[in-house]
């Protein structure tokens, strides 16, 4: 009698157990829950709630808290909550995570580079033509925003974009004899004056590196969008559905971005905590990098004497690679017709050109829209005029996975540098993987 | 009905028991048996469900393993070495490190301190540390090359030697732990048997082998298979000492977990994230099975 009572008390709290853990199961992103039904009748007078989410950093949460404000004035029925808190190694994971657990943002930045993968993953909403015309977007916008167009459908947005330029160190240049007014401006300036920069102590150390190529940072870019067009070839088809740069062209391009490593040996990306913070630093005399790292040095290092110019030509080709940080419409706006309304009126707002001049003032970056893109006064001022100057001719590269296609150059370069294999074969692999990557996309859809 | 003391004591005993069952139930098994789900289903993050799609995305773990420079294969088979290098030289030292603490006492609480401080801090602390100590030129061992007249090591930017360099700072993160169960298990060993030993006139040699190492096997099968498990899931000090978290130079360090977060997180392609992690459920599953089989016999005196 009495084990059986205790058995009766065990198997509730068991069953107690196991209701709870069967909790999560229903919750169900998809199901609206019911008050949003009410919310939805009584949205004519109340105010909408919709959410905004990006990564922290300084100032992008400053310049967007500035845009919210200005917007909610405008528009005094719609509140904006903004979501800054996440760190950006944890941005993705997040946004992920999000989803299931049925909350999350209505508009939501991301690295255009995600595009494919979100779109692929049902996350992202086209937008809708009538408030934003294709037509408009080629117009007023930077051609490389071009890259927002998924098979025909624009589905994205920026705010700003970013370009990539040459950063010279000054000092170092004087140091070595070098005249700090007139860098680099063709690739075999870069080459010669790399080489004429790097000073070794009495062991053979590196203490000044001239240029230091890595592919992890911005190089990979470099290589595609940039030298590879430079000596005459294309990184890819047009429709980005084929690798095209393991040709000729291509494959000088690449003995190109080597030599540095191997036979000038101007540099060594393990030194200094990686090429970027090398620069940062103060240990590098070049370095290729985009506007953002602008801020990283007023920050880290603000009395470096450096100038911006420019990516150095070749053949008479001046090239940039541009990327962009992008704003998308999820699927969780589209679910409230009221909600979505105010999320499109919100993405209109900050990707005007207004707020493209707010943003280049606070975080640096250059508007996306040409208009204020060509601004005299920003291609006049002495850091930013060289990435702004880029705009016109800045190629953004659609990825079909941005982490594994620069993966697949990394690990070309390390076959090289590594394991001595042949640089053509290597550029062979990376093309191969890199095709690979493509077709599986193409499939998947 | 009135209960006894004994019943209320076991009822509350159960009470609060039950409390930790649902954290297990919600925390631990409910995701692991959606894992299992999740592994049959071409699984998208972003919806939150997907179709059944059966065996598919083990066909395509099978298909990737059999394609040159995979990922798959070379995290398994990273896994394996990880396990290899590092269990034997885990227990080996920790065995070593344990007998030598028995002998003394004097500071033998502060011994005991300075071995375990590594298993208490974070595997991502340990990993910058380490990150530092090998780094090229400026890192305090190729420093220490130096001194000695050594040429520089590249350590972990190396396909050769960043496996090695990683494993080892495993151990030493893990030795602690061992070292302390050892230690236990060598305080546990009734000091007749010693004692008797001495009368017989057995040496420190004999005794080592015939008495000590015997009588620790239940704890050498215990630590065998706790430190086999946790080097088939290593994955913090892999993402935070591999250049950019890649599991490289080259794929030389990668392991099955490193591969699931990128192929969940990064891919998004949980259906197939959720097949690596249900293989490498079974690959625990096995070789923990066979460890108990083949290792675990009784030592009676």
């Amino acid at each position: 009698m009495k084990q059986s009572k205790l058995f009766i008390l065990l198997s509730a709290l068991l069953v107690a157990a196991l209701l709870l853990a069967a909790c999560p199961a229903p919750a169900a992103p998809a199901e609206p829950a019911p008050e949003a039904v009410s919310q939805e009748a009584a949205a004519a007078e109340e105010v909408i709630e919709i959410e905004y989410w990006q990564y922290n950093f300084a100032a992008r949460v400053e310049a967007m808290d500035q845009l919210i404000q200005m917007f909610e004035e405008e528009n005094p029925n719609i509140k904006v909550i903004h979501n800054a808190d996440i760190p950006y190694a944890e941005f993705r994971d997040k946004i992920a995570a999000s989803v299931p657990a049925g909350v999350g943002p209505d508009v939501a930045t991301l690295f255009y580079g995600w595009q494919s993968a979100w779109i692929d993953a049902g996350y992202l909403t086209p937008l809708p033509e009538d408030a934003f015309p294709p037509s408009m977007v080629e117009e007023q916008f930077s051609p490389m925003v071009q890259a927002s167009f998924v098979d025909g459908t624009l589905y994205t947005l920026p705010t700003a974009v970013r370009t990539l330029a040459l950063f010279y160190n000054k000092d170092l240049m004087e140091a070595a004899g070098l005249d700090p007014n007139s860098p680099p401006s063709s690739l075999g300036a870069l080459r010669d004056q790399a080489v004429h920069c790097t000073q070794r102590d009495d062991d053979d150390n590196l203490v000044v590196e001239g240029f230091v190529v890595d592919p992890s940072a911005q190089d990979h870019h470099w290589f595609r969008e940039v030298l590879v067009r430079q000596f005459g070839g294309v990184p890819y088809s047009d429709d980005y559905g084929e690798v095209l740069y393991n040709d000729e062209a291509g494959l000088q391009a690449w003995n190109y971005l080597l030599s540095f490593h191997t036979e000038l040996a101007t540099g060594d990306r393990d030194l200094f905590d990686g090429s970027t913070n090398a620069f940062v630093g103060g240990h590098v005399c070049f370095h290729v990098d985009g506007s953002f790292r602008l801020g990283t040095i007023a920050n880290n290092n603000p009395d470096m004497n450096f100038g911006v110019i420019e990516l150095p030509e070749h053949n008479g080709v001046k090239s940039t690679f541009g990327s962009y940080w992008t704003h998308g419409l999820t699927k969780k706006a589209a679910e409230d017709p009221a909600r979505f309304d105010a999320a499109v009126k919100f993405l209109q707002f900050i990707t005007s050109a207004e707020a493209g001049a707010l943003w280049v003032e606070i975080v640096g970056e250059l508007p996306a829209q040409l208009e204020a893109g060509s601004d005299p006064e920003l291609l006049a001022d002495e850091k930013l005029g060289a990435f702004a100057a880029g705009l016109e001719y800045a190629y953004a590269t659609f990825f079909a996975d941005e982490s594994q296609q620069r993966q697949a150059l990394i690990d070309a370069f390390d076959l090289v540098i590594l394991t001595d294999e042949d640089p053509a074969t290597a550029l062979e692999i990376a093309a191969e993987t890199d095709q690979e990557i493509l077709d599986e996309f193409r499939t998947s859809r | 009905m009135r209960l006894t003391l004994r019943q209320r004591q076991i009822i509350w005993a159960y009470v609060f028991m039950s409390v930790a069952l649902v954290f297990f139930v919600v925390i631990r098994w409910y995701p692991t048996i959606l894992a299992f789900n999740v592994s049959f289903r071409d699984w998208n993050v972003f919806e939150g469900s997907g179709p059944w799609v059966g065996m598919e995305n083990y066909q395509e773990i099978w298909e990737d393993a059999g394609k040159p420079r995979s990922s798959v294969t070379a995290a398994f088979s990273n896994t394996v070495r990880y396990v290899l290098f590092g269990v034997p030289s885990q227990l080996v030292l920790a065995l070593g490190i344990a007998l030598l603490l028995a002998q003394i006492r004097r500071l033998a609480a502060f011994f005991r301190v300075a071995y375990f401080a590594p298993y208490v801090t974070s595997a991502v602390a340990v990993a910058f540390v380490w990150n530092w100590l090998y780094q090229p030129e400026t890192g305090l061992l190729n420093q220490a090359l130096d001194l000695v007249g050594l040429p520089q090591q590249p350590f972990t930017k190396s396909p050769t030697q960043a496996l090695p360099s990683i494993t080892a700072v495993a151990v030493w993160q893990n030795l602690g732990f061992a070292v302390i169960i050892f230690l236990a298990g060598i305080q546990q060993i009734p000091s007749i048997y010693y004692e008797a030993a001495r009368i017989d006139g057995a040496n420190s040699w004999h005794i080592f082998w015939r008495i000590t190492l015997p009588l620790l096997n239940p704890i050498i099968v215990y630590l065998t298979v706790l430190g086999t498990i946790s080097y088939l899931r290593l994955f913090a000090l892999v993402q935070n000492m591999s250049p950019q978290g890649t599991g490289g130079p080259l794929k030389s360090t990668t392991t099955v977990v490193l591969e699931v977060y990128r192929e969940g997180f990064s891919s998004y392609k949980m259906g197939y994230a959720g097949a690596l992690t249900v293989l490498l459920f079974l690959l625990i599953l096995l070789i923990t099975i066979v460890q108990l089989r083949f290792l675990s016999r009784r030592v009676e005196y």
